[in-house]
């Protein structure tokens, strides 16, 4: 990563969320659970198709990397993925630490940035301008945190962290397109399906 | 002299640390993530001892809420430990994750604000812990008695997991002696 990357000379591409988020689900073969943030991110993690190993938080905002750290405690074996939005991780950036600390080798977190509190009306984070999220992860302790610099380097870096032994987060720089699909806001349902997925659960 | 001062001095009673940590482990209760508090450090170092548990300190109380919803979800059982202002910060995390997921998220607040409080912020955000459990309709029991400890604690987490149900364990400074003010 680039320590003096700013906002104005990245050079990392803008990407597309949803695009993104199916070429992460593609990649996916062995049930890995993936936790999707709230809004936009767990829409097009829904868009991109439901699978029975996907958790969708529907509040909470700030939370699908700790949730994400729950799980891979809980399953060591399987690999899970957590995407949220840049805004939702400024509400919770000592969850990095927390995680640099623990050092899951099952956890993957994916940072959907944009700058903005999009669902709300697009108005920009206090971070937008002035703050670099991997140069923070790398702070926080998270080492192997990398800006994706296009969609084939975010499929390589995917591929990377499926087989890794450290935490992984991957930045993506993304556009400011509204999610594709509405997720079912039906949260028992979610949470006992997911629980059927990551097999703690026998559907009644 | 305390109440828990009282029982220490009887030297067949277990402490109310120990009774905790074994009422957790008997219900395998392995995951404890916290927000430190002074009172519960005999509880947190005792824990951090013991192999059974997987134990650590987060930044926020509404982090560790997520973790242990996570890992219940992946089949773990966990509880939360922080104090009475630590609640404070999860009004949002109680209503938008654990009442509508159904978690039985199992928390342990020591008791701050109250019986000898010194800080007057710690007595009012205090006031505002039961209203927001009776708000939400969560269960919550007040623990002030040494002999209602294991009880109380043991059948609450039966019950969070049977019913899917969050549950609130608060200890009294009656029960734990608080925390005061030295100097």
């Amino acid at each position: 990563m680039n320590a003096s990357a700013t906002p104005t000379n990245r050079n990392t591409k803008v990407m597309n969320r949803f695009d993104v988020t199916s070429r992460l689900v593609n990649r996916l073969k062995h049930e890995e659970a993936v936790i999707g943030g709230i809004g936009n991110t767990n829409f097009d993690l829904w868009a991109a198709g439901h699978r029975p190993q996907n958790f969708y938080m529907l509040g909470s905002m700030g939370l699908a990397f700790p949730i994400a750290l729950g799980v891979a405690l809980a399953q060591p074996e399987r690999r899970v993925f957590a995407l949220e939005g840049d805004g939702s991780l400024l509400m919770q950036l000592g969850c990095l630490s927390t995680i640099a600390a623990l050092k899951p080798k099952n956890l993957v977190m994916v940072v959907m940035d944009n700058g903005l509190y999009q669902i709300t009306g697009s108005q920009p984070t206090p971070a937008s301008a002035v703050a670099d999220i991997v140069a923070i992860a790398i702070a926080s302790g998270l080492a192997d945190s990398t800006w994706a610099a296009d969609e084939e380097d975010f499929e390589r870096l995917v591929d990377q962290a499926l087989s890794a032994t450290v935490p992984i987060l991957i930045g993506v720089r993304i556009d400011d397109k509204p999610g594709v699909g509405i997720t079912r806001r039906d949260p028992v349902q979610i949470r006992e399906r997911f629980m059927t997925g990551l097999g703690v659960r026998q559907a009644l | 002299m305390t109440a828990a001062d009282g029982h220490a001095a009887s030297q067949t009673e277990r402490s109310w640390h120990e009774i905790v940590l074994q009422t957790l482990k008997r219900n395998e209760v392995r995951l404890v993530p916290y927000v430190p508090d002074r009172v519960l450090t005999a509880l947190i170092r005792s824990l951090h001892a013991d192999p059974f548990f997987t134990t650590f300190a987060t930044a926020r109380e509404e982090e560790a809420v997520g973790i242990v919803s996570g890992a219940w979800m992946g089949g773990t059982r966990g509880a939360v430990l922080m104090q009475t202002s630590g609640f404070a910060t999860l009004a949002n995390v109680l209503a938008s994750l654990v009442m509508p997921c159904q978690i039985p998220l199992v928390m342990v607040v020591s008791e701050r604000g109250t019986l000898g409080e010194f800080n007057y912020g710690q007595s009012l955000v205090c006031r505002t812990m039961r209203p927001v459990l009776d708000s939400l309709a969560m269960e919550h029991h007040t623990i002030t008695r040494l002999d209602e400890l294991e009880f109380t604690v043991d059948r609450s987490i039966k019950q969070a997991v049977t019913t899917q149900a969050a549950v609130a364990l608060i200890l009294s400074p009656l029960l734990t002696g608080g925390k005061v003010f030295d100097k």
